[in-house]
């Protein structure tokens, strides 16, 4: 069956040791984790984590699921593509002599990404957006020489009506 | 009233009810066994030889009598050699809540002196555990921890509680056990669908698990497989089940089970599978499996539907509540030529295979204990050849009265899990099955069964090897014997005496009544060393990943 990318938002207590009970889920049975991202909502008592994985369609339910068994977890969601906005965050140091620069610049106007630190010979920038549309950034920046690259994950959120509410557990 | 964190640990035992527990004291866990002293007219404390029997105690225990094990250690290496015990808990659904001490909330993380992360070693084998780091939030962390035990699918929980933790004092303000939920009920919509299956099925096969038993819901199976003209067939877990008399019952299923059980699951169209998770050794090859028949799943955990097996149908319910419902629902008898096609299974020579009578054999040792013991006794296993023998040989009649480690397979369960039957049945006649293997392993807890004077019996099928190994390596690996030849020079009659117990040896047929005689006459612990031969195989046997095609019947 095929492996297909799928978007999972969670609400978990915000307690340690709930990263490492879900990631050791995924770590023990198998799953993959292709990104994970992670932070206290406007509730201090709940985090919601964005988990970026793949799987065929008996693993997506198996995920979810399992997921679900674990008492820390209060909400699981497989993300409707269709209603989600995803987006994620690329910081990234490439090698920026005087006379590349301007090439790095052109980059940074057409993606729309900020330029956060300039040195004599380096530039940071900062770019958010869809997981494609960093790929492609990073892509052009390559021949530059990457020095440094972080990506903070993709992180996902429903349109409009489309909210993740704690349900009682059964 | 303020309690100290020890003290509150010993009311939340009192709303629990619990009135024994098993463990081994230490530096960590003195508050603890403190306050156990002076409790210790109302809670009774049973102190083993080494944690892990402690484990396999408070997971007999539980098996036995359906109540929360509980079983308490100290920090580093006592909370580690509890491992293996609530990961055997955890793979059979065992309820079982685990108190380890840890040390003082200022000195985790610099490797002190017996530090151990607990909690993160057993993260993966328990249901939930819990670090408390602050007193107050103790009392309801262990509540919660006994709910989690028992709610839905069973299974052990942690709760690790550091040395000062267990000093601090707190308001503790008691609080009688909430009323339990009603059972979670399946859903009409669900129920109706699965009504309709078992309508259209004109072979349908029951398939009973570990989830029968835990639910108590042997007596609406066979009501369920009365009214609709089912064989019932089992799982290792689910083996006590149903009375073995029924003549519905065909037996265990899967790697070793019985021909007519096997074959017949394979002949249905319809497997209605009841609080089990299709475990690799009762499935053999999954595609296999699941061709040219359907699948109704019935089953408390909604992990379990659709994990190994794929469903037609599933009711993801309370599975008493569940066939409850199943038998309000006017199902008729299925085509009356599959109990006629069963039955010719079931006297087919294949169904009946003995070992060969010429010397004393396990079949007749195991038939030779059943004959004496009372149906509501419980029989306990090691794992090996004696495991196997004793789920195909033993006659179970009453649910709970087979313990065995089903999904982890461990060796060294047996002793302490019979302890733990024996005590928690008020004392009842107990039967450990075990192999000279198995028994190496964890047999220091015969002192704590001479301790409390338990009416134990021990029968070790011994043949000097590690004998289901030996038999692959008989069967799949050109009889070179890797390691599994022990011939050990342990006494088993010398050894009994050693820790205080009675030994026999039994070593030829004509001793085995006599010897049987005298060990049933002896109220304490009994090791009977009954000899028998090293090449004697667990047949049936699908080979791993196989097929019923694949079946050998004859070594």
């Amino acid at each position: 069956m095929d492996s297909e990318p799928f978007v999972l938002s969670l609400l978990v207590s915000n307690e340690s040791g709930v990263l490492t009970r879900i990631s050791g889920l995924f770590a023990r049975r198998g799953f993959n984790i292709d990104s994970l991202s992670v932070g206290e909502t406007q509730n201090h008592l709940t985090s919601r984590m964005t988990i970026l994985s793949r799987g065929d369609a008996y693993v997506r339910e198996q995920i979810v699921r399992q997921l679900e068994k674990l008492h820390d977890v209060k909400v699981v969601e497989l993300m409707d593509l269709s209603r989600t906005v995803l987006r994620e965050q690329l910081l990234v140091k490439v090698r920026a002599a005087p006379d590349t620069r301007s090439q790095a610049l052109d980059a940074v106007t057409v993606f729309r990404a900020k330029v956060i630190d300039l040195a004599p010979d380096t530039m940071t920038m900062e770019l958010t957006g869809e997981k494609t549309k960093l790929d492609a950034f990073i892509t052009f920046l390559e021949p530059f020489g990457i020095i440094e690259l972080c990506r903070t994950g993709v992180t996902a959120i429903g349109r409009n009506g489309y909210v993740l509410t704690h349900k009682e557990k059964e | 009233m303020k309690l100290s964190g020890a003290q509150i640990l010993m009311e939340v035992f009192k709303e629990e009810k619990v009135d024994t527990v098993f463990g081994y004291p230490g530096g960590f866990v003195l508050n603890i066994y403190d306050e156990l002293y002076k409790a210790s007219h109302w809670l009774r404390h049973i102190i083993t030889s080494h944690e892990q029997g402690a484990a396999h105690a408070a997971d007999g225990y539980a098996r036995a009598t359906g109540r929360t094990g509980v079983v308490i250690a100290t920090s580093g290496p006592g909370a580690t050699n509890l491992v293996t015990g609530i990961a055997t808990a955890f793979m059979d659904s065992t309820p079982m809540v685990a108190i380890t001490g840890n040390v003082p909330c200022t000195f985790i993380g610099r490797d002190s002196f017996q530090e151990v992360d607990i909690t993160g070693i057993t993260m993966s084998v328990t249901k939930h555990n819990y670090m408390v780091k602050d007193v107050t939030r103790l009392a309801e962390t262990l509540r919660n921890a006994f709910e989690i035990a028992v709610s839905g699918r069973p299974g052990p929980v942690l709760v690790d509680i550091p040395k000062d933790v267990q000093i601090a004092e707190c308001d503790f303000i008691p609080k009688a056990k909430e009323v339990a939920l009603p059972l979670k009920a399946p859903d009409n919509q669900a129920l109706e669908q699965a009504a309709d299956l078992i309508a259209s099925s004109k072979r349908p096969f029951l398939y009973a698990g570990g989830g029968v038993v835990a639910a108590g819901a042997g007596d609406e199976l066979v009501t369920l497989a009365e009214t609709i003209g089912a064989p019932i067939g089992t799982s290792i877990m689910g083996l006590s089940a149903v009375d073995h008399d029924h003549p519905l019952f065909l037996g265990m299923t899967g790697m070793h089970g019985r021909y007519a059980a096997t074959q017949a699951m394979d002949r249905s169209d319809l497997i209605i599978a009841v609080g089990s998770r299709f475990s690799d050794r009762a499935t053999g090859n999954k595609i296999e499996f699941s061709k040219n028949r359907k699948v109704l799943h019935i089953d408390i955990d909604p992990a379990e539907i659709g994990k190994n097996i794929p469903a037609y149908v599933s009711l993801v319910a309370d599975v008493k509540a569940t066939l409850i419902a199943l038998n309000a629902c006017g199902l008729q008898k299925s085509d009356p030529a599959w109990i006629c096609e069963v039955k010719e299974l079931t006297a087919a020579p294949d169904n009946h295979l003995a070992m060969d009578k010429s010397r004393l054999n396990p079949e007749m040792v195991v038939k030779a204990v059943n004959q004496r013991f009372a149906p509501d006794c419980p029989v306990i296993t090691d794992v090996g050849q004696h495991q196997m023998w004793t789920a195909q040989y033993y006659s179970f009649h009453k649910p709970r009265t087979f313990i065995t480690s089903g999904g982890l397979g461990t060796m060294g369960f047996g002793l302490g899990a019979a302890i733990g039957a024996c005590i928690g049945t008020g004392m009842k006649k107990t039967v450990l099955f075990t192999g000279d293997g198995s028994f190496h392993m964890n047999m220091n807890e015969l002192a704590t069964a001479v301790t409390h004077h338990l009416p134990l019996i021990v029968v070790v099928l011994n043949n000097s090897v590690l004998g289901l190994v030996r038999q692959w390596q008989t069967m799949f690996f050109g009889r070179r014997y890797s390691n599994t030849t022990l011939n050990r020079a342990t006494d088993f009659v010398l050894l009994a005496q050693a820790f205080g117990a009675k030994g026999f040896r039994l070593d030829s047929i004509d001793k085995l009544e006599s010897v049987l005689d005298k060990a049933f006459q002896l109220s304490g612990p009994v090791v009977i060393d009954a000899r028998i031969h090293r090449d004697e195989k667990v047949l049936p046997m699908i080979p791993p990943n196989g097929t019923i095609r694949d079946m050998i019947v004859r070594g």
